[in-house]
């Protein structure tokens, strides 16, 4: 039988604010445990949630970028469970009146195998605002759990997909577009080590064709784009072998382990699904007015859609081109201040997808850790671009300009790069090569093209590389046809 | 709805609430006049009625977002409970909060 997987996608995105969403604690990551644990992190009798402006203005935000609707009332809600890391008793969310509704978010598969890339739209259901826990830690004392609240209220908002998703690589795709988008629109750091974006993947297999849902199985908390490939083609597998063998799917709860690359049911909470949900009464309901939304739209950077787009246009770059340059708002602001800072903007997307990129990937770094400014490529650019270097030359004064010695300028005089533009200099290189390779020469008189590009390279070589090509290119063929 | 012993049970141990045997019978009792009165309520007609979230007619204020709190920890965790009943030791350990093992 024909197999097809179903995945739907819950993220929490921590956002980016100095507190906790429902008091004054400071939310910095790597303190020393329960130093930012204020008397409502720790749930002591009597204390009240205070929402905080910036996480809603986040929510708000992300509403935007997605297009969807955002709610003029939305309600909080008490999520109830029992476990150590949340003193309270209860998770503040959002249930029946979440503050963001539908939505949707276009993603680029790429090519896989014989399949071609192609688009696809994911449907988002919701993303509504919620409190962290605490976090528990284990082998500190023997026989205890060590409990560490500073993570108790850190603002998520819980981004929620439709199950849209039919494979392994729409589900990443999906994850790397919308990581790409919370950083874009700055409500979300996107530090995967640090927990400020956690996955969790709902996976069910159907036959092909079959309109219903199969019984599905949630991965819990999938912190990279390479365990969550992992973790899913596991599960899929695992889940078509159990049907297939006359098993059933049991709904559960699963965490991928990156050591056996395998997916293991949890020990099942008892009756962890009743959480029991009633709107809190320590909070009124979150009102936003258009008004409210104007604002915060007003201060919107423009979105990579759009921005991609006006690449396209503005630039005349291709859809490729102008997608890789918008995967994040640091790289296209880069690429357009090369532009505007005098270089041609084809030269520049190869430039900084090809070497800029390769030099940041080798070095973990981002762009904005350049050691490169937009203006020096500018000006390496330029020099290319008025013949006082080779792309070859071009790409030394790269290499030496990625190692801080010195600018553009100084680097080819150094390196004595300087390009041979001078043509009786450059006439008198080739009349020593045609001199010296008669045979060649007969050759191409012969019809043989490829004797050309043998004399083009014998004379650039004769110039120790730094005669212009072109202009070799334009005497030569002069010289042979005369 | 009838309630069951069981539901009583099952809710006791959700919220962690201890009920001796001899207790459920009462709780059973109260709690079935409880949803008798609900249900009288979901007689009544509410259509084209919102829901309530909350019984004041006023919208959430909000917090701008600056730091307020300082590090209190020494003196919060004056209040965390002994390690036992005959231990004079706090269950706090270089700055955590102890609890009996918690095992995923």
């Amino acid at each position: 039988m024909e197999w097809e997987v179903v995945i739907g996608l819950e993220t929490h995105t921590q956002l980016q604010t100095n507190t906790k969403i429902f008091s004054g604690a400071s939310v910095r990551y790597g303190a020393e445990p329960n130093t930012q644990a204020c008397e409502v992190s720790l749930a002591l009798p009597g204390v009240l949630p205070v929402l905080n402006k910036q996480a809603v203005h986040c929510a708000i935000k992300f509403g935007l970028a997605i297009n969807a609707e955002i709610a003029p009332r939305s309600v909080f809600a008490r999520k109830n469970y029992f476990y150590p890391d949340l003193p309270k008793g209860y998770q503040i969310s959002q249930f029946e009146l979440p503050v963001v509704g539908k939505g949707a978010v276009s993603i680029q598969v790429p090519a896989q195998g014989k399949l071609a890339a192609y688009e696809k739209v994911v449907n988002i259901t919701r993303a509504h605002l919620e409190e962290d826990a605490g976090k528990s830690v284990h082998g500190a004392v023997e026989g205890m759990s060590g409990i560490d609240l500073n993570r108790a209220g850190t603002p998520l908002l819980e981004i929620v997909t439709e199950p849209d998703m039919r494979s392994a690589a729409e589900a990443v795709a999906y994850a790397k577009k919308l990581h790409e988008l919370v950083q874009w629109i700055g409500i979300c750091d996107g530090n995967m080590q640090e927990g400020s974006f956690r996955c969790d993947v709902n996976v069910s297999v159907r036959p092909k064709g079959s309109e219903a849902l199969g019984t599905r199985r949630e991965i819990k908390n999938l912190n990279s784009f390479k365990f969550m490939t992992q973790a899913i083609e596991y599960e899929t597998r695992w889940q078509i072998e159990t049907l297939e063998d006359g098993g059933k799917i049991q709904q559960a709860t699963v965490l991928f382990n990156p050591d056996t690359g395998e997916t293991r049911a949890m020990r099942s909470k008892e009756e962890a699904n009743d959480y029991r949900y009633f709107p809190d009464p320590d909070l009124l309901p979150l009102i936003i007015t258009e008004a409210d939304k104007a604002r915060i739209s007003a201060a919107m950077p423009e979105l990579p859609e759009a921005m991609k787009a006006r690449l396209e246009v503005q630039y005349g770059l291709s859809s490729y081109d102008a997608n890789a340059l918008t995967t994040s708002r640091d790289l296209a602001d880069y690429f357009v201040a090369t532009v505007n800072a005098g270089a041609g903007p084809k030269q520049v997307a190869n430039w900084v997808m090809g070497s800029i990129s390769a030099k940041l990937n080798t070095e973990d770094k981002n762009i904005n850790a350049s050691p490169i400014s937009a203006q020096q490529l500018a000006q390496l650019l330029k020099r290319i671009a008025d013949g006082t270097i080779s792309n070859n030359a071009a790409k030394q004064v790269f290499e030496a300009m990625w190692c801080a010695e010195g600018d553009v300028d100084s680097i080819i005089v150094a390196k004595g790069l300087k390009q041979e533009s001078d043509s009786v200099a450059i006439e008198a290189i080739i009349d020593e090569v045609l001199a010296a390779n008669a045979a060649m020469v007969e050759e191409f008189k012969a019809g043989k093209e490829k004797a050309f590009n043998a004399l083009v390279g014998q004379a650039m070589k004769a110039s120790k590389g730094k005669a212009n090509p072109a202009q070799v290119n334009d005497i030569l063929k002069k010289k042979l046809t005369a | 709805m009838a309630l069951s012993i069981e539901d009583i049970k099952k809710v006791a141990h959700l919220a962690r609430i201890e009920i001796s045997d001899t207790d459920v019978n009462a709780t059973l009792i109260k709690l079935t006049g409880i949803l008798g009165l609900i249900e009288q309520m979901q007689a009544v007609d509410t259509t084209g009625i919102v829901p309530m979230s909350h019984s004041q007619e006023l919208s959430q204020r909000l917090r701008d977002d600056v730091v307020t709190k300082t590090n209190q920890r020494d003196e919060f965790q004056k209040n965390a409970p002994l390690l036992g009943n005959h231990s004079t030791q706090q269950a706090i350990a270089d700055g955590l909060y102890l609890v009996p093992k918690v095992i995923e």
